[in-house]
């Protein structure tokens, strides 16, 4: 899940990889650093997943060498949505989120599906919990269903307990959902990393 | 009576009424409905002075945790339980059924019940539905000759074992069984090893969670620990979620003064009573 703040944004992970009624690993990070402005949350088929960060890292080099800059979130949000659509009729199996910050040094987060539909929002859960998160950021971030309360933007301190709170929540109620959880905070200094641990039955 | 309220049979048994309808509807595409699941570590041994069942408490729909603190070790009778994997409502109506049946033997017969006729009453009733009711369970007990301990499966096949698993941690607890068990365990040693046993269920199997519950039976006791042991604690909240007053809105409001016929008045004297001064 990511939120965007007004100069941060926030995407967070949690590390439990697994297949049926089994875990195959317990510290598996789903995010994945493409820049210093930029994190990736992929989660799905965890193959394709590999091969997804494999292509976007190395297409992402392909840019660097050409134009001499590094890409912006926009444009890594813009090209993965027509790399996704390439494989329409044999698509990915991953849902992506990418969060970071765009060009005015605002944090922004952009949701897809997993044949490349996206758009940019300020919150969003996605993965096997996904349908629990969504409506607790919609209040909590989007304040939907709250008469009389000051939208006040959310400061990175309230965004990261957020964060922790919501997966401790899922962790109770998902079964895919545990062990621990990778927060990773983008701004215009670079991504820090924040671990944090959760239940694991 | 029964009549004014449904048409419910008044023989017992399943109804299969809907079996044809439902078929069709299935085949136009519609999805069954989802029973929940103990999707279970469910184990037990046999020890010096008796039986030790375990079990762990979580009860799943699909992937969702529907209950987080459910009772898997079901009364037989007072010196026989029974753990139940499976479908949540088979396992609890299949042994309610059995204790039921096995409590009215106790009267006829005026003996303590056996564990091996509560085996069997199991085994007859699973076996004639052909695996459909999904129960799969763990019987203990300890009665006049001695201390057993048997696995039903849902067709109603069932083994005579020291120790055994089931429901979909069993692999996890067998695990634990095969390397710590031995032959006349001390009761402490018992109860570590099914703890133990359980604890890897609750961990390595996504089907099972929550906390640990154990039933020890021995010849004259019953100890039914719940829980004996939360192998997980509760992630603490960092932020505070309580809305302020007023966050909801109000739609409509409306007052009506409800209106009472008088239908009797009474007065009555009463004893005036001292006070209470204590």
């Amino acid at each position: 899940m990511a939120i965007a703040g007004e100069d941060f944004s926030v995407i967070a992970s949690d590390t439990r990889l697994s297949q049926g009624f089994s875990i195959h690993s317990r510290d598996l990070p789903k995010t994945y650093k493409l820049s210093n402005s930029t994190v990736l949350g992929a989660c799905g088929f965890h193959g394709d997943v590999l091969t997804l960060t494999k292509v976007i890292n190395a297409r992402l080099k392909i840019y660097e060498n050409e134009h001499h800059k590094k890409m912006s979130t926009t444009a890594i949000a813009a090209m993965l949505s027509t790399m996704l659509y390439y494989r329409r009729f044999f698509p990915y199996y991953v849902y992506n989120i990418v969060a970071g910050l765009d060009d005015e040094g605002k944090g922004c987060v952009f949701s897809f599906d997993p044949v490349g539909s996206y758009e940019r929002e300020s919150y969003r859960a996605g993965g096997s919990a996904s349908s629990m998160l969504q409506p607790l950021l919609d209040n909590q971030i989007g304040f939907k269903n709250q008469q009389g309360v000051e939208r006040l933007p959310l400061s990175k301190d309230k965004v990261v307990n957020l964060v922790k709170d919501v997966f401790i929540s899922a962790s109770e109620r998902d079964i895919y959902t545990g062990d621990g959880i990778i927060i990773n905070i983008i701004t215009k200094d670079g991504v820090q990393e924040e671990r944090f641990p959760l239940r694991r039955d | 009576m029964a009549a004014t309220l449904a048409a419910e049979p008044i023989t017992g048994g399943f109804s299969f009424e809907n079996c044809r309808r439902n078929a069709s509807l299935e085949k136009m595409g519609i999805k069954p409905p989802t029973a929940y699941k103990t999707g279970t570590t469910i184990a037990g041994v046999v020890f010096k002075d008796g039986v030790v069942l375990g079990a762990d408490t979580r009860a799943t729909e699909d992937t969702v945790v529907a209950d987080k603190n459910c009772s898997k070790i079901h009364y037989i009778a007072p010196n026989i339980y029974c753990c139940g994997a499976g479908t949540a409502a088979d396992t609890e109506m299949t042994t309610n059924m059995i204790s039921s049946q096995i409590e009215l033997h106790r009267l006829n017969t005026g003996r303590t019940p056996r564990v091996c006729t509560a085996n069997r009453l199991l085994k007859q009733f699973l076996f004639r539905y052909h695996g459909y009711i999904s129960a799969a369970l763990v019987l203990g007990g300890v009665d006049t000759t001695g201390s057993y301990l048997y696995s039903i499966h849902p067709h109603g096949s069932t083994d005579k074992l020291p120790y055994v698993t089931m429901g979909s941690g069993s692999l996890a607890a067998m695990a634990v069984f095969e390397d710590g068990f031995k032959a006349e365990m001390e009761k402490e040693k018992a109860m570590k090893l099914v703890r133990d046993a359980i604890a890897a269920g609750i961990f390595n199997d996504l089907g099972s969670g929550s906390n640990v519950d154990l039933c020890i039976i021995t010849k004259d006791k019953v100890e039914y620990l719940r829980p004996y042991d939360e192998a997980n604690l509760k992630g603490v909240r960092q932020g505070n979620y309580r809305y302020k007053k007023g966050t909801t809105a109000v739609l409509k409001k409306e007052v009506v003064k409800s209106m009472f016929e008088v239908v009797k008045t009474q007065v009555k004297t009463t004893k005036p009573e001292s006070m209470d001064t204590t």
